[in-house]
């Protein structure tokens, strides 16, 4: 549709729109947060639900302590080899469509105790990442950044074609597999872009 | 009073229950219509923690609680029925006087019978 038109009758009072764009509208404004905390970043992203920084504003601050009723994961903190499979676990729990946010230097890439031997190196190494966070610990405001990018990000997908939505694309992986303990180190399959780049860093 | 107030207050009803399930139906035929199901071992796991579920909730219980059951009806249930029937005992006809006894008959048979099995002693 025309957007000078669109303008013009919005000027007059009437409002136009599509299915996909009022479907886009609720799935952005809805989103449920997981409340699960990892580290450090877990404060900042506790104080950007509160009233301060107050999330609330873009409909997303009710974090849900349960993953079967939430439907973005904050990756909030170090992910230390032990927690890895739980929290692909969680995001498996979780039902579609679901969203994932690597919150600070850790969840990106390891961040500062990236050379630890038991940090994971990037949170997407095993799920796919929505939007990457830059920071240590990022600030309330650079969550908020983030969140209002993943809104736009989702305002942006078409239901049909290639890039629709994840709940609509029947194969697009429900279930991602969880790493498992190994003798000395995490085994499993990873996610094949995010481990070249793995591979190449270390 | 009329039928045709009831008739309103049965319309509202209705609409009131049609207005909670309509959302409900929709949502459903939505999904159902667009999108696939996506559905496996970890998204259907009991635990919801993202830990694995463990030992197994197939265990067994001992059975001899059944015993701490019996004692805790001898001594506690029966104050509770005790006491009403000690501040009411005067004005009670004979009949409702004797099933009192029986009841307390039968919890003094249950008390013997702990007792004779060993029950009381400290172990």
């Amino acid at each position: 549709m025309n957007q000078e038109l669109r303008d013009q009758l919005s000027r007059q009072g009437v409002l136009l729109t599509s299915v996909e764009e009022l479907y886009n509208w609720g799935r952005k404004n809805s989103l449920w947060p997981l409340q699960f905390g990892l580290a450090c970043c877990a404060i900042e992203m506790i104080a950007a639900s509160m009233a301060r920084f107050d999330m609330a504003r873009f409909g997303a601050e009710v974090f849900r302590p349960s993953p079967r009723q939430a439907d973005l994961l904050i990756v909030s903190g170090t992910v230390t080899k032990k927690m890895a499979p739980q929290v692909v676990r969680l995001y498996n729990q979780m039902p579609e469509p679901k969203y994932v946010i690597a919150m600070g230097a850790c969840a990106i890439c390891g961040g500062p105790f990236r050379d630890g031997y038991n940090v994971l190196r990037g949170i997407d190494l095993y799920l796919p990442v929505d939007v990457y966070i830059p920071g240590c610990p990022p600030r309330p405001e650079a969550l908020l950044d983030g969140l209002i990018a993943l809104q736009k990000k989702i305002a942006a997908q078409h239901l049909t074609g290639p890039e629709r939505p994840r709940h609509l694309n029947a194969d697009a992986p429900g279930e991602y597999p969880v790493p498992q303990f190994g003798d000395h180190d995490l085994v499993g399959p990873r996610l094949p872009a995010a481990q070249e780049t793995s591979d190449a860093h270390s | 009073m009329n039928a045709n107030a009831f008739m309103f207050l049965a319309l509202y009803a209705a609409a009131a229950v049609l207005f909670a399930l309509a959302p409900l139906a929709i949502a459903w035929l939505w999904a159902r219509a667009f999108s696939p199901r996506k559905s496996g071992a970890v998204k259907n796991a009991i635990y919801e923690c993202g830990l694995d579920a463990q030992p197994t909730g197939w265990v067994q219980f001992k059975s001899e609680y059944y015993l701490y059951g019996i004692i805790f009806l001898i001594f506690d249930v029966e104050t509770i029925f005790l006491l009403p029937f000690a501040v009411a005992c005067k004005g009670l006809p004979f009949a409702a006087c004797l099933a009192m006894l029986i009841f307390l008959l039968l919890l003094v048979e249950g008390l013997a019978w702990a007792w004779a099995k060993g029950i009381l002693a400290w172990k």
